[in-house]
């Protein structure tokens, strides 16, 4: 069973940062190689948005993870996998907000009560905001641990907001290989925790093990 | 291949015309796979030579025609049309070809046709996109008879001065700049007129986001975007707003074509 020492764990953790950072990276020189294809804005709109669903899927995956490989230190990576969902929805929604509606929040507004494929997506990102911001140490010791906790089950609303939203936006193409792809990937994820609740819940309580 | 073509001044647009890399590597040809770099990558199993079109149907003159046949029905002529895909994006292409109703006139439609239907090529061993269910194959698109005897409706057989390429629908299409870009049938291998509007594929797949008409109309917005405006490719950056779409396109000289139809219900 690997077990990083602490020095190790650093460096996991900073290989993890950096390689988080290449779809960034990618879309940049890109942009200067000139190989974002004939529609830029569409590219970047499509690859921000297949990051976040990427890094949602990584962070829910880091729990079963855990359990299967029985490498427990890795929840040392939850909450950076956890934020950089967030900053690829962030880039993902400035895109919308940028190039769709040019910073005109009226208009944007207008285009998210219409069309439910733009609700579902932004209210998954709205709900996003709270988790970021209570991802620090701080704010788990404000909050209070139990409080915390059931704050951070808003993920299991939001993944299968993501889902829905990137599964409207390709009906139109009547092409669901893809979100059906991500659907089962998040259905197993969130079916193992139902399915080891299911389990502990079903095995009497441990009593103390005698000393 | 070249193709030589006189230019037709009634058909030219202010607009400057997009890159012909732009053209020829970003656009919707399903029967090469979804994406839109597809059928650039995958298109080079298309045989476009030989090549027949059947022309059957409500005709007094069903007939085969070939390559050769098409190209020299009608003296072809270069036309610059604004292309307006229904995703929200633009292009503006020279095409080569002639008239549609030019090749009508010459199969004399009968007193039942009221309709024409393309059917695009569908052969498996061409075209890998056809392995997935995204639509019902063989693709079929469709216009009434007077939309098609418009003259601005173009009978495609080149662009930018050249055969099409075969990602552009080689080697003949229809081209309607006036209805969004699915409307324009690729690869067509029949022409059949009918009396009863035909089946047509994205309408078949989803009525209630792809009309039959699908004419261009920035007042009626597509159930999952707004139609409002449009980018143009290769010209609309980063930096600024995206442009606002014209009805029927621009050309409103088809809007005789419609008079008394009430177009948020036949969208």
């Amino acid at each position: 069973m690997f077990h990083p020492a602490p020095r190790q764990l650093q460096v996991i953790k900073a290989a993890v940062f950096v390689a988080a950072l290449l779809p960034l990276a990618r879309l940049v020189w890109f942009g200067f190689a000139d190989r974002l294809s004939a529609n830029p804005i569409e590219f970047i709109t499509r690859s921000t948005g297949d990051w976040t669903l990427y890094f949602l899927c990584l962070t829910l995956a880091v729990t079963p993870l855990r359990r299967l490989l029985q490498w427990p230190w890795l929840i040392k990576l939850r909450r950076m996998l956890g934020l950089f969902c967030f900053f690829y929805a962030v880039l993902h929604f400035t895109t919308f907000l940028w190039f769709d509606h040019f910073f005109d929040i009226g208009e944007m507004w207008r285009d998210v009560l219409k069309r439910p494929f733009i609700a579902v997506g932004f209210t998954a990102f709205v709900l996003l905001i709270p988790l970021a911001a209570t991802s620090t140490n701080a704010m788990v010791r404000r909050l209070g641990g139990k409080r915390w906790q059931w704050l951070h089950r808003l993920i299991y609303v939001i993944a299968p907001l993501g889902i829905l939203h990137f599964w409207w936006m390709k009906a139109g193409k009547h092409d669901f290989a893809e979100p059906i792809l991500f659907g089962v990937i998040v259905a197993i994820l969130l079916g193992a925790r139902l399915y080891w609740r299911f389990l502990r819940n079903k095995t009497p309580p441990l009593r103390a093990a005698p000393r | 291949q070249k193709l030589v073509a006189k230019p037709n001044s009634a058909y030219v647009v202010v607009d400057k015309p997009t890159a012909y890399k732009d053209a020829t590597s970003y656009n919707n040809f399903y029967e090469f796979g979804t994406d839109k770099a597809d059928p650039a990558k995958y298109a080079g199993t298309l045989k476009p030579s030989p090549w027949t079109v059947s022309i059957e149907g409500e005709i007094n003159k069903p007939q085969v025609l070939d390559l050769d046949g098409l190209r020299k029905l009608a003296p072809l002529e270069e036309r610059i049309y604004r292309l307006r895909c229904v995703e929200g994006w633009s292009m503006v292409i020279p095409w080569i070809g002639y008239s549609l109703s030019a090749l009508i006139r010459k199969v004399e439609p009968n007193g039942n046709a009221k309709y024409i239907e393309f059917t695009s090529l569908a052969d498996k061993r061409q075209m890998p996109g056809l392995g997935s269910p995204v639509l019902d194959w063989p693709y079929v698109e469709g216009l009434r008879l007077d939309e098609a005897m418009h003259p601005l409706a173009l009978l495609g057989l080149g662009m930018y001065g050249e055969v099409l390429p075969n990602q552009n629908g080689a080697p003949v299409r229809v081209v309607v700049p006036w209805k969004y870009g699915f409307k324009s049938a690729k690869s067509i291998v029949k022409i059949r007129f009918t009396r009863d509007q035909p089946k047509t594929a994205w309408n078949q797949a989803a009525a209630a986001e792809y009309g039959f008409y699908s004419n261009v109309n920035p007042q009626v917005d597509h159930p999952r975007w707004s139609q409002a405006s449009e980018r143009r490719i290769g010209e609309d950056s980063f930096f600024t707003r995206k442009r606002k779409t014209l009805m029927f396109n621009g050309y409103a000289e088809v809007a005789s074509l419609y008079t008394g139809m009430d177009l948020q219900k036949f969208f």
